[in-house]
């Protein structure tokens, strides 16, 4: 015990730099993921059939297989199969592999997301908008985007707060998150070794994070029941 | 000058021949029931009225103007469409409120859009936005629910929200209101309060098209019975006539099926 409280100082300090690199993943992939996810939405919602093949059959493919897979094949299929390492070496391109990888993974999910939310939304309402005049920006802003931001947000919710621990996932190439601060004990830093501790204590940057996150978008979830 | 006059509208979807051959006019402050019986294409009609589906052939005119022309495509561009469609009221089975608008909120939000692309509304914001308030409470009053003004659709009974959706039509002026099947969503216990807000509309003058299968209130209220059929108008008169005297032996079975059913006690349609 005395030994972990003396190690204790050290180690949240390497663990918060790793949870820093955490949400920057966290955020870099929400920020991309929103908007190309409403992209893919509209593909596999086109009425041009090929668009809206592709577009599923793509949605198919990430959601069929392990995020940790598409991580590996992104990270390591340039350099290793084309013999052309896009990603340059260090932590910058391991962590722009990670991006793409997390961003493309978490759009496909979202996609669907949207794509419930948009066709839930009855047609009668749009109807009802353009028999009263209204233009389709008008009906879109004012009637529908609404009532699809309701019926988005609390499977978003789910998959915002999966997002959170997914990031760990980026440790398989060795992306040094929070995850791979806490490994770094086990082996060896800065005079620690063989603690394994460090590794376990993560968990609570988790809960923390996902607890404000759980709470704020709960908030959000509440500010839109004021209708059905 | 009839305000409203149809001719030879068709309209097929896919392979089905929905409506085939409608002609028929309306005066200014009449009524014209349409009764029928299930996928006769009643609805299919009034949707087209409304420009929400577009007539394979035929013309649509308003106060003698032509509203639509299947022969010219300009009359079916988009952008016209929407000043056009303003002559037409439109109240849905299904009510179609918008639920994030309390009542008041549905009556005023399409006369507000359009109050923006006044000229002067930039100026005369606050007067503007008075008066579609005022309208709008007024209309409310109207329809009996003064003390509903602020309630969200979800906080309304059935009966309620179709009178919230008819003075959400009556906010626009429209010169010809459309009603497909008011009362059918609704309870039987709450068909009484919509069918009364109509007949006082019918009585200021309202020029009006309603749809339904409430025979007896379909008699009363109407100037002009139209019996649709297969796609066509089978037969159109006075509701005296067509009620009681009806000349196609289809009619006669389609009421005759009804009056049973009333006599049955069950008037009520899904
Ligand atoms: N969008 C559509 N696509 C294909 N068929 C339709 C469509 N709308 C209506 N129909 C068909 O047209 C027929 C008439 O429908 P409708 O106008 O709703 O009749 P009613 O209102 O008299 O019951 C029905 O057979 C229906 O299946
Ligand atoms: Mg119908």
């Amino acid at each position: 015990m005395e030994l972990i409280m003396e190690q204790f100082p050290i180690v949240v300090r390497a663990l918060n730099v790793g949870f820093v690199q955490t949400l920057k993943l966290f955020f870099i992939t929400l920020i991309g993921a929103c908007p190309l996810g409403l992209v893919i939405a509209f593909g596999s919602m086109s009425r041009f059939g090929p668009l809206s093949f592709i577009s599923k059959i793509f949605v198919w493919i990430i959601r069929g297989t392990p995020l940790m897979i598409q991580l590996l094949i992104i990270y390591y299929f340039p350099g290793l199969v084309l013999h052309k390492p896009i990603w340059g070496g260090g932590e910058g391109g391991r962590f722009l592999a990670a991006s793409v990888s997390f961003i493309v993974n978490y759009a496909c999910y979202f996609s669907e997301i949207y794509r419930g939310g948009i066709q839930g939304v009855p047609v009668g309402q749009e109807e009802a908008g353009l028999v009263l005049g209204m233009t389709r920006s008008q009906i879109f802003f004012k009637v529908t985007l609404l009532q699809m931001i309701k019926r988005v947000v609390p499977p978003m919710s789910n998959e915002i707060i999966t997002l959170v621990k997914d990031t760990s996932l980026a440790r398989i190439i060795a992306l040094q998150e929070i995850i791979w601060a806490g490994q770094a004990f086990m082996k060896g830093s800065q005079g620690i070794s063989g603690a394994i501790w460090p590794m376990f204590f993560t968990a609570v940057y988790y809960l923390i994070c996902n607890g404000i996150l759980t709470l704020l978008l709960g908030k959000l979830e509440k500010k839109l029941d004021y209708f059905q | 000058m009839s305000i409203l006059e149809v001719e030879h509208i068709c309209k097929t979807f896919e392979d089905t021949e929905v409506l085939k051959d409608i002609s028929f006019s309306l005066e200014k402050g009449q009524v014209v029931s349409i009764i029928g019986s299930s996928g006769s294409g009643k609805t299919t009609l009034l949707r087209c009225l409304n420009f929400l589906e577009r007539p394979d052939k035929g013309v649509i005119r308003v106060n003698g103007e032509v509203l639509f022309d299947a022969a010219d495509v300009f009359t079916g561009q988009e952008a016209e469409i929407r000043k056009k469609r303003l002559h037409f009221g439109l109240v849905f089975q299904s009510f179609n409120l918008f639920p994030q608008y309390t009542a008041l909120g549905n009556v005023m939000l399409a006369k507000e859009l359009q109050a923006k692309e006044r000229p002067d509304y930039k100026e005369k914001k606050k007067e503007i936005h008075e008066e579609i308030q005022a309208q709008a409470e007024a209309l409310l009053d109207q329809m009996g629910l003064s003390d509903r003004k602020g309630n969200y659709p979800h906080q309304l009974s059935g009966g309620q929200c179709q009178r919230v959706a008819i003075a959400r039509a009556l906010a626009l002026q429209p010169d010809i209101l459309c009603f497909d099947e008011p009362t059918s969503a609704l309870d039987p216990e709450l068909t009484g309060e919509v069918l009364r807000v109509i007949k006082s509309l019918a009585d200021q003058k309202t020029t009006m098209i309603i749809v339904t299968h409430e025979m007896a209130f379909a008699r009363d209220v109407a100037d002009q019975v139209i019996f649709m059929d297969d796609g066509y108008i089978l037969e159109q008169g006075d509701p005296m006539q067509v009620f009681e005297n009806p000349r196609e032996e289809r009619t006669r079975q389609f009421l005759m099926r009804f009056t049973q059913r009333e006599k049955g006690g069950v008037s009520k349609r899904r």
